[in-house]
């Protein structure tokens, strides 16, 4: 578990492919559709989604020409749970903590 | 409870209670007082083992209620009552390596009898940091994003 977040993680860290999966997000792209925004050449984007691939967050489509991106939903979900649980935790707990300190002398 | 990036690799969780902090502090420190209300709501704190003082232990050993187990366990760098507390910690289960261990810092200020609670916890690794951050920025990534900011805007 704790390596696919970190994988997840470290992919996630670069701003780049924060906006390359923003982009995903509203439906799937060729490099070549990746790469116009960014104002990187296409080897430059293929070297962040090979990152992406990796970390699962992106699949590769297998159209010969195109080979379309598309983002895969489950390891993004992975991550999110993880926060939401680790939000949760602390808010949890401290809803407790407030009816023990209404109890404390 | 607001939950906001900092610097670094931090994350800061601020909270407020409506008692002085001379309680909130003993809340964190007395493993009698813990076992009362640290961990969610489907798990207890069944092992709460704490050496206070500086350089000493702390162990706590938490049970779901699927049975699952979680040992989280650190040490004291700082102990200044009723103010600040700053302490490591490792998730023995979740973070096997010994590299992974942040460090915890609870800041206690008190006004007219309430206390406001700052616990900065310093992450071993800036990736889980940037994550918090995208999760804020690119908030058309996931659609689990937008639940996420929304749970750390409320409650």
């Amino acid at each position: 578990m704790t390596a696919v977040l970190d994988a997840t993680f470290a992919a996630l860290a670069d701003p780049t492919r924060r906006a390359i999966l923003a982009r995903l997000a509203r439906g799937e792209a060729s490099v070549k559709d990746l790469a116009a925004p960014f104002d990187m050449t296409q080897p430059a984007i293929s070297k962040h989604l090979k990152v992406l691939e990796r970390a699962g967050l992106v699949s590769r489509g297998r159209d010969a020409q195109r080979r379309p991106v598309r983002l895969e939903a489950e390891p993004m979900r992975a991550a999110t749970q993880w926060l939401v649980t680790y939000h949760q935790f602390w808010a949890e707990s401290y809803e407790r903590l407030d009816s023990l300190l209404e109890e404390l002398p | 409870m607001k939950v906001i990036v900092g610097t670094g690799r931090d994350i800061v969780i601020t909270r407020e209670f409506a008692a002085p902090r001379a309680r909130v502090f003993a809340a964190h420190t007395e493993p009698d007082l813990l076992m009362r209300w640290f961990g969610p709501h489907d798990w207890r704190l069944t092992v709460c083992e704490i050496d206070l003082r500086i350089g000493g232990g702390w162990r706590y050993v938490m049970h779901g209620s699927q049975g699952q187990e979680m040992v989280l366990r650190g040490s004291y760098l700082e102990i200044d009552p009723p103010a600040r507390l700053v302490t490591t910690e490792t998730n023995v289960d979740c973070h096997a390596r010994a590299d992974h261990e942040s460090i915890a810092t609870l800041e206690l200020t008190e006004n007219a009898g309430r206390t406001t609670l700052t616990n900065t916890i310093r992450f071993p690794t800036r990736e889980i940091r940037d994550a918090v951050v995208a999760s804020g920025m690119d908030r058309g990534v996931a659609q689990g994003y937008d639940r996420l900011a929304h749970t750390m805007e409320t409650s």
